[in-house]
Formats: structure tokens, sequence, C-alpha cells
């Protein structure tokens, strides 16, 4: 975890750099800052879970509504995160690997949902496909639920999370370039044989990191499912949602119970994350740059 | 490249252009596009009068001016502490370094809704923080403080992780010749090492900033939600399709994207400006 014995290499009074006594405060005001403000919420999450004790929370995550939230929401992700992740391959290879008018553009496009709210990302769907939209009538006639239903929870999540996987892949796969495609082509490998057997092992890292994001945003989101959801206890209900719930009638112990279940998973996203940067941090350097 | 403009593409021997982008832009249209036009065109159609009198609205204004306002104040108090933070890190070497660095990123891995609860739950006034702060007089939760609160929290990673590989670049060499001309340490951070990373730390500040704006999931909880005080406008909007009024939610998002994109605009404006003026860093 930490690195103390750094060897130093230049001489011990350095003229580019701050003295000791101001080193020290400035680190002191950093790590107490962040303790207070970064992990206070933490633990809170985690003491407010156990404080009736192991039985409580347990018996939280085993009831039938908690248990339909959970499964909802591996559901949904995997269903989004896998598009995604096929989707921000194919972005990446049209965008690193050719030169195209209207290139800016797309990555732009690509973008765009980072800088919609969560809530305007589930409120277009409403509108698309709501009871009062246009479709409405129609999807009725024809018995197709997707606002207040599974499908446009899906949509909403896809939507937040749409460029995650392209934004880690399309840098990296930039600076790679294109000669190693190349040059299995000329050998006289096939396009696909050269993709899974060339490109994919150069990317797979990035890749899986970008996975790895987009995995807890998908787990993680409120603001679009929330307004997509219709909140039917049960059936329509991710995890954040039913924390949600659960903290408005009160009922804290359960709502932290399953808030400790997504910490949880916070936690190990963070620690994979970061064995990734730390093993494969060449692989990784080009992403990292944007 | 761009000379040969009649050309959609340049030639190339790699494969799968076509089904690459033809998938990209179909999803793309599909999931994004298509239901971003859905709301323009909504609030297209529901007329001018009717736009400026949801627009004009007392509450919609508050709303929006809480949002902007909170996500712009809580992007300024992330610059000094995302700058700090990359500095320490990136400058200094202590015990748990990697783990705090690690830990940056906690708000971008945890939950909007767990953050929010557990924010709440520390600065409520019978909270860890907040009951402390109560004692004082002084009340964190269900204010606008707590808005700002929320934000911060929410952005700082955008700071850090934007300012850090920028400043991991800088050449020392350049600090030591300042040094050695005889400019304080201060001086020297100030006016050599800074102007270097202002570039970097715009971006960082501009992330934030658009995050805020939009933020939901963290806000709710510990803003308390009063109308006209601490009401952010995606809960307004979300109010709003509760009551069923989908042209006041519609009217109330479409004003958000307008005004954050133009500001966006504006920010990109300025940096490609001041790129063009201080010359490529």
């Amino acid at each position: 975890m930490s690195d103390i014995a750094v060897p130093r290499i230049r001489p011990s009074r350095d003229i580019a750099s701050e003295g000791r006594a101001a080193q020290f405060v400035l680190i002191g005001i950093a790590v107490l800052f962040l303790m207070a403000f970064l992990f206070l919420p933490l633990i809170v999450v985690i003491v407010e879970g156990f404080r009736h004790g192991p039985a409580k929370f347990l018996q939280a995550l085993a009831d039938p509504d908690a248990l339909a939230a959970i499964k909802l929401t591996l559901l949904v992700a995997a269903i989004a995160v896998p598009f995604n992740a096929v989707i921000g391959v194919a972005a990446a290879w049209a965008i690193a690997k050719f030169n195209f008018r209207g290139k800016n553009l797309l990555l732009t496009l690509i973008d765009l949902p980072f800088s919609v709210s969560p809530v305007i990302s589930g409120l277009v769907y409403v509108l698309l496909f709501g009871a009062q939209s246009w479709l409405g009538p129609w999807l009725k006639a024809n018995h197709i639920e997707i606002i207040f239903a599974v499908p446009g929870i899906v949509l909403a999540t896809v939507f937040v999370t749409f460029p995650f996987v392209a934004r880690e892949l399309i840098p990296l796969m930039q600076a790679q370039g294109t000669s190693e495609e190349e040059a299995s082509l000329t050998l006289g490998a096939s396009s696909w044989y050269t993709f899974f057997n060339v490109t994919l092992p150069n990317i797979k890292w990035a890749l899986l990191y970008g996975v790895l994001l987009c995995n807890a945003r998908a787990m993680g989101e409120f603001g679009a499912v929330s307004v997509v959801s219709g909140h039917v206890r049960g059936l329509t209900n991710t995890m954040p949602l039913h924390i949600e719930i659960l903290y408005n009638e009160f009922n804290f112990a359960a709502a932290f119970a399953v808030a400790t279940l997504l910490a949880g998973l916070a936690l190990l996203t963070l620690v994979l994350k970061s064995a990734l940067e730390w093993r494969y941090a060449d692989s990784l350097a080009a992403a990292q740059q944007h | 490249m761009a000379l040969l403009l009649p050309r959609l593409r340049e030639p190339s021997v790699i494969p799968g252009f076509g089904l690459a982008l033809g998938f990209t832009i179909a999803a793309l249209s599909l999931i994004v596009l298509i239901p971003l036009s859905a709301l323009v065109l909504r609030a297209a159609s529901i007329g001018p009068t009717g736009f400026w009198a949801i627009a004009s609205d007392p509450r919609t204004l508050a709303a929006l001016r809480l949002s902007f306002g909170a996500a712009f104040i809580a992007a300024a108090i992330n610059t000094v502490l995302g700058l700090l933070l990359s500095w320490v890190l990136v400058r200094y070497r202590f015990p748990g370094r990697r783990f705090i660095d690690a830990a940056v990123d906690l708000p971008f891995a945890l939950p909007t809704a767990v953050a929010g609860i557990a924010m709440a739950a520390v600065y409520a006034p019978n909270g860890w923080i907040g009951s402390i702060a109560d004692k004082l007089g002084f009340k964190i939760a269900f204010t606008p403080f707590g808005v700002v609160l929320a934000l911060v929290f929410i952005g700082l990673p955008f700071v850090v992780r934007t300012v850090q590989p920028v400043l991991e670049e800088i050449e020392r060499d350049i600090e030591e010749i300042s040094a050695l001309l005889g400019a304080s340490r201060l001086r020297t951070i100030f006016q050599v090492v800074l102007p270097q990373i202002y570039p970097a730390l715009l971006t960082g500040a501009t992330l934030a900033f658009a995050r805020g704006i939009g933020e939901y999931g963290s806000v709710i909880f510990i803003a308390g939600n009063i109308p006209m005080v601490s009401e952010i406008a995606p809960l307004l909007i979300v109010i709003k399709l509760e009551e069923f009024d989908y042209q006041g939610a519609t009217v109330i998002a479409l004003l958000m994207l307008i005004i954050s994109f133009v500001m966006l605009m504006l920010i990109n404006l300025f940096q490609a400006w001041s790129r063009r003026r201080l010359g490529d860093v």
C-alpha cells in the first residue's frame, strides 16, 4: 500500500522543491481533508449498515423486494455493459483506425451523454415512449411496455454509460496506429482473425478498464433510472431506487444495509481499477492522457 | 489529410470501416440522438408563449440559478482543492500516497444515491459533523450550502485526474533555473509552474462544473429540497413529471441543456484563444 523508502536521487537541499515544513503542512491538509470529506461518508454507510448487527443486515438484504432489486440491477448491467462494450470497440475502431470527415463531430456526439443531466437522460425516453408521447397509444395497443418497465431502465442505463468504453479505447488505439493490423492482413490473415488475434490482445486491458467503469456506473445509476422506472416494488426497482424508497420511509437500517452492498461494489471497482493501473500502466498510459 | 476533401475518408487497407461506423452511428442515433431530438421537438410544439410562461416562472428560475450557481461555486472550490491534492500526490512522497491516490476516485465509483444518503447522515443536524456545526449555529444540510458540498464531493476527481498527468510531465529544470536566478519558491510556483497547468486546471474545473449542473442523486438527500431555496433544476424536472406536467419538465430540461452547452462552448473558445495567445503547453 505505502511506499515509504524512496531513495532520494536529488541532493537533500532541493532548490526546486518546497521546504520540509511546507511539505508537511500541505500533505497534512490533503490527507485530513480526504479523510473527513471522502472517507467519512463511506464509513458512515458501513457503520449505519451494520448498526443493528449482521443478522439485521442480512435480513434487510434477504427481503424479497431487496432481492428483486439486486436481481434487476444485475440484469440491467448484464445487458447494458456488453452492449456498450461492443459499440465502444466499434466506435474506437472507426475513429482510431481511419481518417474520415466528421470524425470530430462523431467524437463530440459520443461524449454527449456525459454533459446531459441523468434526469434529462431519463426524461427523453419518457417523452419518446411514455403514455402521452406520439408512440404511446401505438405501444399501448400492441402491449409493449417500455416506460415504467425493464426496457426503459435498460435504455436509460445504456444512454448514461454510452461513452465509457469508447473513451478509454480511442486514445489508446490512436496511439497504437495501424501497422500491426496492416502486417497481419498483408501476411494473409482474415479481417476477423486480425481483429481477434492482433487488435484485441493490444487493447484488452484498456477494454477491461472501460468495462469496469461502465459497470460501476450502470449498477449505481440513479437519476436516469429513477425517471423511467415508476418505482414499482419488486418489479422495476433497482438497488439505488430501493435505497431511496427505504430511506424516505425512514427505514434507515435497511437503506444503509443495501447501500453497504453498493459501497462494497464501489470499493471492489476501485481496487480492481488501481490493480489494472499499476500492473498495466504502459498499455493504459495512452488512455489516461485525455 | 484534409486536402483530399472530395473523399469521405482516406483509402486504407484496414477492413471494417463501414461495419464499425455503421454500428456506431446506428447505436448513437437510436440511444442518444433520436431521444434527444424528441426533447427538442416536444419543446418546439409548446409554442413561444407557453415556453416563456414556464421559463420565467420564479420557481424555475430559482432552481436553475441554484443548479448553475452551486455547480460554479463547487467547481471553483474543486479547482483549489484539486490543485492542492494533485500537487501533493505528484510532488511529495509519503506513506499511504498510493492509497490516497486510489481513494480520489471514490466519488466516481460510489453510486450517487449511496453518496447522497451518506452525506445526509454526516451533515444532517443529528449527523456526525452536522451536530457539531449545529452547536456552532451553522446549518449545512437542507440549505444551498449542502448542495455545494455534495457537488464538491462529486466533482473533485475530475480536477485531480485532469491536472495530475500534466503536472507529472512538467520539466523540473525550469524550476531550478528560476530558483538559481533568484526567484523565491512561491514566485517560481505562481509564475513558472502554475501557468503551465492552467489549461488542464480549467478543463478539469469545466468537467466538474458540467457534472455538477446535472447532478441529482447525491444532492437530493442533503438539499432538503425546499422550493425557491434548495430545490435543484433536475429535481424540479422530476417533480413536474410526477405531476404529469410534461411540458414543464421539457422546457426546464431544454433550458438546462441550452445554458450548459452555451457555457461549455464559451469555455472551449476561451481555452482555444488562450492556447493561441500563450502557445501550446
